[in-house]
């Protein structure tokens, strides 16, 4: 199977669970992303026969994920099973600094 | 990354969550979403390439903006307080166009017969229309809004702002579903204003529930806040400025339980802001900085800043409570000299910005963006820690015998008089100095002073050269009606006098 393409932008889904993601920044170079262990694939792929996710945790809605070795970054636009992974690693939340309204 | 996919965030986080409107009776997320879908079909069946919005706030503007996001055609909402023929004149700019406007509007004959009011909009996209495929393509480079700049010395141009540009604002100062489930915005600034706008995204973002404003008046904001429970509002100035009056003045008026208020859009006097913070002793007060060009906001000055400076015993600590505060996450900020070299900490220049939400883009013209750095033409300086100060307009400096003088500084030191309401400092034209300082003024309701008398209070605050040589003094002085001083008309009004 090819390499799903991870670029800004780019919207990833999971293939064992409801998960998706959004690349908010690009890896500098090419990983395997993947969410429960199984690659992820671009959101409009077609739908291949699912796995059953591993025990190993989720993916949250809203949550920002980070590589610090690739500088990939990641947004979570709906949440699933599976931890995220890139080339084995996992994937660390972004703490949020919160910042106070202005608008 | 697209606007819609933040809607889609929201209502997967929670699409039952009331969004818009009274806890009891107002919008869902997912009912915002489908109304999005179905208004989306509207544009699309209508052939428009834009969708103008010609009217005050209200619950028809979010479903417009997610509307127009939906069928991958840029929002353009216009002033409605403009002139007939000038609305008529830009949304011929526009066309083929769908518009929405208040129904004085179509009555007046300032937008065509086939306008929809937001009635008949919210009419419209109750109307499941889930059937009609949409065929318009949304990427991140696509137009999301085109925003009419207020103009304030040049004819109106629209600023043009990416999915791009918006989603980064969003997802580099908004935590997602952040908000507390109590927590309710008060939205008072117009749909044509870029924090109108930013509002609408951020909040749906963070989790807060939106009530609209349409017309604000002190005592209309203050029923609200109190009827709706709202936590956070954002103000301009002159908003800020009633509402004290009215607190102080109308002894059955109480402050609101706020936790936040924001404020921005123009210049706020130091004089308000003292009198606001006594008024409201448990609110966080938060002063943003922002530009249409750079998706609303790019530097501010949150709570704690405000209480850190308010009760510093140093100096430079507190003057930070009349700064802007420091850039926000994914924006740079720099101070440049006249031949574009870096100004050191504390030296004032012209600011530039950087950042992904920056688009510094116009409609039809290049812009002024040089490597990526947007040239905000306001005048500034940053303190040691990133404190930035803002003077104003750049074309506002008045340079008087060589010195760059800036109007603000002034004014804020007129505003402290007590006899003073409002006041505006310019420079004229004069053959000896370059230009001289005028100062227009008005009085407080029942006060009179004298133009030596305000001369000689300047002149024991600020060095000599900043003394206006001329003062007049006037009943109203010409603002936009977010605020913005028109300084153009004063120094036309002055030189006449």
């Amino acid at each position: 199977m090819a390499v799903t393409e991870v670029k800004p932008g780019a919207r990833l889904r999971s293939t064992v669970s409801e998960a998706e993601v959004v690349v908010v920044r690009g890896p500098q170079d090419a990983v395997q992303l993947r969410c429960g262990g199984a690659p992820m694939v671009a959101l409009d792929a077609a739908t291949e026969a699912a796995a059953a996710p591993g025990d190993d945790g989720s993916t949250l809605l809203g949550k920002r994920y980070v590589d610090e070795t690739s500088s990939l970054e990641l947004l979570c636009t709906k949440g699933g099973a599976g931890a995220l992974t890139a080339d084995g690693r996992v994937l660390t939340l972004k703490g949020a600094k919160p910042l106070p309204s202005s608008d | 990354m697209d606007l819609g996919l933040l809607l889609d965030m929201a209502v997967s986080g929670d699409p039952d969550r009331v969004v818009l409107g009274t806890a009891d009776q107002g919008m869902t997320a997912q009912e915002l979403q489908q109304r999005a879908r179905n208004g989306a079909v509207a544009v699309q069946e209508a052939g428009a390439a834009h969708l103008m919005f010609v009217g005050s706030s209200g619950p028809a503007f979010p479903v417009a903006l997610f509307a127009a996001a939906a069928a991958g055609v840029p929002l353009v909402p216009l002033n409605y307080r403009m002139p007939g023929e000038q609305i008529a004149a830009l949304i011929a700019e526009n066309e083929p166009a769908l518009v929405i406007a208040d129904a004085w509007l179509r009555d007046s004959g300032a937008v065509g017969p086939d306008a929809l009011t937001p009635e008949q909009w919210l009419e419209r996209t109750a109307v499941d229309r889930s059937d009609v495929p949409l065929v318009g393509a949304v990427d991140s480079d696509a137009v999301a809004l085109l925003l009419y700049t207020s103009g304030t010395t040049a004819a109106p141009k629209a600023a043009v702002l990416r999915h791009r540009n918006l989603t980064s604002y969003v997802l580099s100062t908004i935590e997602f579903a952040s908000a507390d489930p109590s927590e309710a915005s008060l939205v008072s600034v117009p749909p044509y204003h870029i924090a109108g706008v930013a509002n609408t995204i951020t909040n749906l973002y963070a989790g807060r529930r939106v009530i609209h404003l349409p017309t604000f008046t002190p005592e209309a904001w203050l029923e609200t806040a109190h009827r709706e429970g709202v936590t956070h509002a954002l103000v301009v100035p002159t908003m800020l400025s009633r509402i004290v009056d009215h607190l102080e003045q109308d002894p059955a008026a109480t402050a609101p339980k706020l936790r936040a208020l924001a404020y921005g859009g123009a210049t706020m006097p130091s004089r308000v802001i003292e009198r606001a913070l006594a008024l409201f002793p448990d609110t966080g007060f938060v002063n943003a900085y922002g530009l249409t060009e750079t998706s609303s906001t790019i530097a501010l000055l949150g709570p704690d800043d405000h209480r850190a400076a308010g009760s510093s015993g140093d100096p430079e600590v507190r003057a930070r409570l009349g700064s802007a505060g420091r850039a926000v996450p994914g924006i740079e900020l720099e101070v440049r000299d006249e031949h574009g070299a870096p100004c050191p900490a504390g030296v004032a220049g012209d600011l530039w910005v950087s950042g992904e939400q920056v688009s510094g883009e116009y409609r039809g013209s290049a812009g002024n963006v040089v490597d990526g750095w947007f040239s905000t033409r306001d005048r500034g300086w940053l303190d040691a820690e990133g404190f930035l100060f803002i003077e104003g307009r750049t074309d506002d400096t008045i340079i008087r015998g060589g010195e760059n003088i800036a109007p603000a500084e002034i004014e804020d030191v007129l505003q402290r008089h007590p006899s003073v309401a409002d006041v505006a400092v310019v420079g004229l034209p004069d053959e000896e100095w370059g230009q001289r300082i005028a100062a227009a003024v008005v009085p407080r309701t029942g006060q009179t002073c004298s133009p030596e008398e305000l001369q000689a209070w300047v002149r024991t605050h600020l060095r000599g050269s900043k003394t206006p040589d001329l003062v007049v003094l006037t009943d109203a002085l010409p603002r936009t009606d977010t605020g913005k001083l028109l300084r153009r008309q004063v120094i036309a009004d002055l030189s006449r006098s």
